[in-house]
């Protein structure tokens, strides 16, 4: 790990400022607030809607990161705890987003160096020919370093019915590189719960060297709501009093179908949302006002397939 | 004293450790300067293509990346020079931004002066290295 205080790092003869510092100690607050990690944090309390677990989770890993550092100062034994994670949940529960912020709040943890994230997935490591797999996944791992690799939909690099399936190969090498260079980068694997079971059975070696198992839970009803209006702030929308009512059954009904995908399905439901706005202003004509342009209304929802009760099942994604 | 070869930023300084061209290689990478690794048993000043080691290093954001590969061509080279190139490519500069030895041989016999008298008394001079006597992959041991 890089130590980044000049100040208290001493340049010659250490006993005497290690003890000085002993006695004085060392603000907890102020460690704090150098490291900045408390702004991403709150930014994480704030943009993420519910995902408790996770949230406490990162905080725990934040916190012992800190004391890891001012252990370092006091010269005390310190070894970097392996960080390698796997986020299991259904689609659409924000592994993607919490993986990037993860990468932000290792970097000013100065746990990673640069702070960036690379995602990939099975068609990225894995070649398609004998002596192919292996220069392509150490060129990923290699940009990786120094940030965070992410792995969206890990299950895929084992293949179970093909034993000379070259997914094997991306594997050991992986497993070799968060074995040995911890330092240099950390492995995020994400992808569905009962398929990664499957993929952590079938490779005991990845499991065990995985130190947190995050579970990402489906969203309930009212957090779906706020996950909505998050982002219709962002674009700059917003909804009338009945269109809010109408999303929240719009939702009701939507969940309780197949192929819900959380905070997916909710965005794309915005995204017809706001077509059919547009088609709606657009085909009433005349004078358009700021507050017409920005309120998505109850008309705009309730004309989702959704409501449309005779055909409810050969919809893929409504 | 024994030959030593000045070619390229650093060649005055002592060889740089691991870790000094760890940092140098983060300088580069804090500039956006993709890197190229290139060997040579042909260490003549005017021979300026030095072999590939692999493509360019793009995209990369950390320094250890190019470590890895710089110790992988020493594993392979470890009696040819290696060198490290940096390539800015800013408009208007468009060029080698820095370059600079990483891997040495154990020794280097250093350089022959040949003289040769041409006509009207007129001199040429040419140097060449005493190892490039011997084939390709056999100088240096």
């Amino acid at each position: 790990m890089i130590s980044t205080n000049r100040m208290i790092e001493p340049e010659n003869g250490a006993q005497p400022d290690l003890e000085m510092l002993d006695e004085s100690g060392i603000d907890i607050s102020s460690v704090l607030q150098e490291s900045q990690v408390m702004e991403v944090l709150q930014q994480l309390d704030q943009e993420l809607v519910g995902l408790k677990s996770i949230k406490t989770r990162i905080h725990e890993i934040a916190a012992l990161l800190l004391i890891e550092r001012m252990r370092q100062r006091f010269a005390l034994a310190t070894c970097p705890p392996a960080l390698h994670m796997s986020f299991t949940g259904p689609p659409g529960t924000g592994k993607t987003t919490v993986a990037t912020r993860m990468a932000t709040i290792l970097h000013r943890l100065n746990y990673v160096r640069k702070g960036h994230l690379i995602a990939v997935t099975r068609d990225d490591l894995v070649g398609q020919y004998i002596g192919h797999t292996a220069p392509k996944t150490k060129e990923v791992l290699k940009r990786a370093m120094g940030g965070v690799l992410f792995i969206d939909e890990a299950y895929y690099l084992y293949r179970q019915e093909n034993e000379r399936d070259y997914g094997q190969e991306a594997i050991e090498i992986l497993l070799q590189v968060m074995e040995n260079q911890r330092e240099d980068l950390v492995v995020i694997l994400a992808g569905y719960k009962d398929r990664m079971e499957t993929f952590f059975q079938s490779n005991p070696g990845v499991s065990s060297r995985i130190a947190h198992h995050l579970d990402f839970p489906d969203y309930e009803l009212d957090e779906l709501l706020a996950i909505a209006q998050l982002m219709l702030a962002e674009q700059m929308y917003r909804f009338s009093p009945e269109a809010y009512q109408a999303f929240e059954a719009y939702l009701t009904l939507r969940r309780q179908q197949p192929r819900f995908a959380n905070a997916r399905s909710v965005r794309n439901a915005l995204d017809r949302a706001r077509l059919r706005q547009a088609n709606r202003l657009f085909a009433r004509g005349g004078k358009v006002s700021k507050t017409d342009l920005m309120t998505i209304e109850a008309e705009d929802i309730l004309a989702s397939r959704v409501f449309n009760k005779e055909q409810p099942e050969n919809i893929p994604n409504a | 004293m024994t030959f030593h070869l000045t070619q390229g930023t650093f060649s005055f300084l002592l060889p740089l450790s691991d870790e000094e061209i760890n940092k140098q290689i983060q300088y580069c990478l804090n500039h956006d300067w993709p890197l190229n690794i290139e060997f040579t048993d042909d260490p003549h000043p005017r021979n300026t293509y030095w072999e590939m080691w692999g493509l360019p290093l793009f995209d990369l954001r950390d320094a250890v990346g190019i470590m890895q590969e710089i110790n992988a061509c020493r594993d392979l080279y470890p009696h040819h020079y290696i060198r490290v190139s940096a390539y800015d490519r800013t408009k208007g500069r468009q060029t080698i931004a820095l370059s600079f030895i990483v891997n040495r041989p154990l020794t280097d016999p250093g350089f022959a002066l040949a003289r040769q008298e041409a006509h009207d008394r007129v001199m040429r001079y040419s140097s060449r290295n005493y190892a490039t006597d011997k084939p390709k992959g056999e100088r240096f041991l």
